[in-house]
């Protein structure tokens, strides 16, 4: 299983750097378009340890300033929050 | 069984509470009060705490702070628990999860709350920065919400055991974890401040509010100031199955041993040779770890001089212009193939050699946070010398939007000694600027500047000072 050398760049959706250039390949060159078309930063952490690694390759790849690769915002919320504190009893609200 | 708690340290003492009998997949096994799920999970031997979704891939803790979210399991039959900060509970039944994760057969549902809470100032993060912040906000009569992911507070610095550099006035001589301590005491002695434990921030709404989930509330936070002190993560490092469990950051490594007292492995290797990899290794030797190399990519060292040279005389060889290729193990981390690398950062052929470990420590450096910034439609940047998105700012530390303002990491990746400046400086500029304070905290403010200035002077603060000539534009 570990032995078909995987580079992994995001771990909650599985992205590869190969995805990556994929992607680069397809024409994608910002982070914005990388994300949705892989699903880069898309997990429960929403881009912790993906989103400097992804943006070093495309800034690589596409000879950019980091600051064009851009970076992602995270929704709310922001860190993964169990329903039964976000769900109301049925018919009651604040 | 395995066992790798630490039980004689130099340093530290660890407070275990009473055990805890959990299940693991069925098997019992002992736990302690006061350790969270996965450090017990370590404890006792594990690595592999689930499968990723789309490759099926085993997968373990790699931060060990709740950031990353690596080590989600099935717990009490819900998916999706974050083993690595939930703390472990008499009789809990604990799986791995594969992919997403089946949907709960726990259904029976808690009786939950929800509450609003009217602050002058809500501060995110209870780490050095924010503990500050409060405290010298509170000095002033705000009524301060201080919001903290962790069951105790501190943030990072409940795990440094060293002592810090810098002149007296800046606690050098002092480890980490005594200044945490007497920061806590002061926060939690203050009657103007209210802390809100193991609550994660997570969402910002207009005009000023922070959303927070608690164990069993959700809290509506509306306050006049926000002071986001919510530090940074880890950086990850690609190498071919640069996620296998055994793989992790320093700080995690830092994390289980020292806050947890349990071993990460017992021969591991570490990648990077700057401050933090250099002082997780002198640790780890403290902890009955052999640390069989550090690796480092760059020609030199980055390391204080005296630190690295106490690792080596230790017996750890630190090798420049070497990387890690690959990990390799079934399941987990059994080894690590290096490489050295040429003035190109290319590996060199025939220069590849396996080392046998357990573990795989990364110190690549660490990344500011700035979720909740983006948010709140705060100005970000990328700064390099900084370690990556940070909020551009005035003096003062207040952003692009008025009312918020950063200290700490968030602002800039620096040490816990500026930290603890910037918290105060934010805390201040917060109370000022509400007309809550007057001369004396400007003139406060202003000796506080001239400290954080001090310990910005010389070569080591010289990229930093480049840094904030990008963001302190406001």
């Amino acid at each position: 299983m570990a032995e078909n050398g995987e580079k992994i760049v995001c771990r909650c959706m599985d992205v590869t750097v190969d995805d990556i250039m994929k992607a680069i390949e397809d024409g994608y060159t910002d982070i914005e378009s990388i994300k949705r078309v892989t699903g880069l930063g898309r997990g429960p952490c929403q881009g912790k340890t993906c989103i400097p690694i992804a943006i070093g390759i495309i800034a690589r790849a596409t000879k950019k300033h980091p600051d064009e690769v851009g970076y992602i915002t995270p929704r709310p919320p922001v860190k993964p929050v169990f329903f039964e504190l976000l769900a109301d009893e049925e018919g009651e609200s604040e | 069984m395995t066992d790798l708690r630490i039980h004689r340290h130099p340093i530290l003492k660890y407070v275990r509470g009473n055990p805890l009998k959990f299940y693991f997949e069925g098997e019992e096994r002992t736990g302690y009060e006061n350790e969270t799920i996965g450090a017990a999970l370590y404890a006792t031997g594990l690595k592999e705490f689930s499968h990723s979704f789309k490759l099926d891939r085993p997968r373990g803790i790699f931060c060990a702070i709740g950031q990353c979210a690596s080590c989600r399991m099935r717990v009490n039959g819900v998916p999706n628990v974050r083993t690595c900060i939930t703390p472990l509970e008499e009789g809990m039944t604990v799986e791995r999860q594969f992919g997403a994760g089946e949907k709960p057969t726990n259904t029976e549902v808690r009786k939950t709350f929800k509450k609003e809470l009217e602050a002058d100032i809500a501060i995110v993060g209870g780490g050095p920065a924010g503990l500050s912040a409060a405290i010298y906000a509170a000095k002033f009569g705000a009524r301060v919400v201080l919001v903290d992911r962790f069951p105790k507070l501190g943030g990072q610095l409940i795990k440094q055991t060293h002592k810090f550099f810098g002149s007296r006035k800046h606690d050098a001589g002092v480890r980490g974890i005594d200044i945490a301590e007497r920061l806590i005491k002061q926060v939690e002695e203050n009657p103007n401040i209210m802390v809100l434990s193991e609550a994660e921030a997570f969402g910002y709404y207009e005009p000023a509010t922070i959303a927070v989930a608690g164990k069993d509330t959700i809290y509506r936070i509306n306050a006049k100031k926000i002071i986001m002190a919510t530090g940074a993560a880890e950086k990850a490092l690609l190498f071919e199955n640069n996620d296998l469990p055994g793989v992790y950051g320093a700080g995690a490594a830092q994390t289980l041993m020292n806050t947890y007292g349990v071993k990460p492995g017992d021969e591991i290797i570490m990648v990077g040779a700057g401050n933090v990899g250099v002082i997780v290794t002198y640790q780890l030797l403290q902890a009955g770890v052999k640390v069989k190399m550090i690796v480092e990519a760059m020609p030199k060292i980055g390391a204080y001089f005296v630190h690295a040279a106490k690792v080596r005389r230790m017996g750890v060889p630190i090798l420049t212009r070497h990387s890690i290729l690959r990990a390799y193990g079934e399941n987990q981390v059994e080894g690590a193939t290096i490489v050295q690398l040429d003035d190109n950062w290319q590996p060199i052929p025939g220069t590849e050699k396996d080392v046998e470990v357990d573990g795989i420590a990364i110190s690549v450096g660490l990344r500011p946070t700035y979720g909740l910034l983006d948010q709140a439609g705060v100005k970000i940047q990328f700064v390099p010398e900084l370690g990556g998105h940070v909020a551009l700012r005035n003096r003062n530390l207040e952003t692009s939007v008025k009312n918020i303002y950063v200290a700490g990491d968030i602002a800039g990746i620096e040490e816990a000694s500026t930290a603890i400046m910037e918290g105060r400086i934010a805390g201040l500029s917060a109370v000022i600027d509400m007309g809550l304070a007057g001369d004396d905290a400007k003139e406060l403010r202003e000796s506080v500047r001239a400290e954080l200035t001090e310990l910005r002077a010389g070569p080591f603060g010289a990229r930093i000072r480049q840094g904030l000539e990008k963001v302190e534009v406001l």
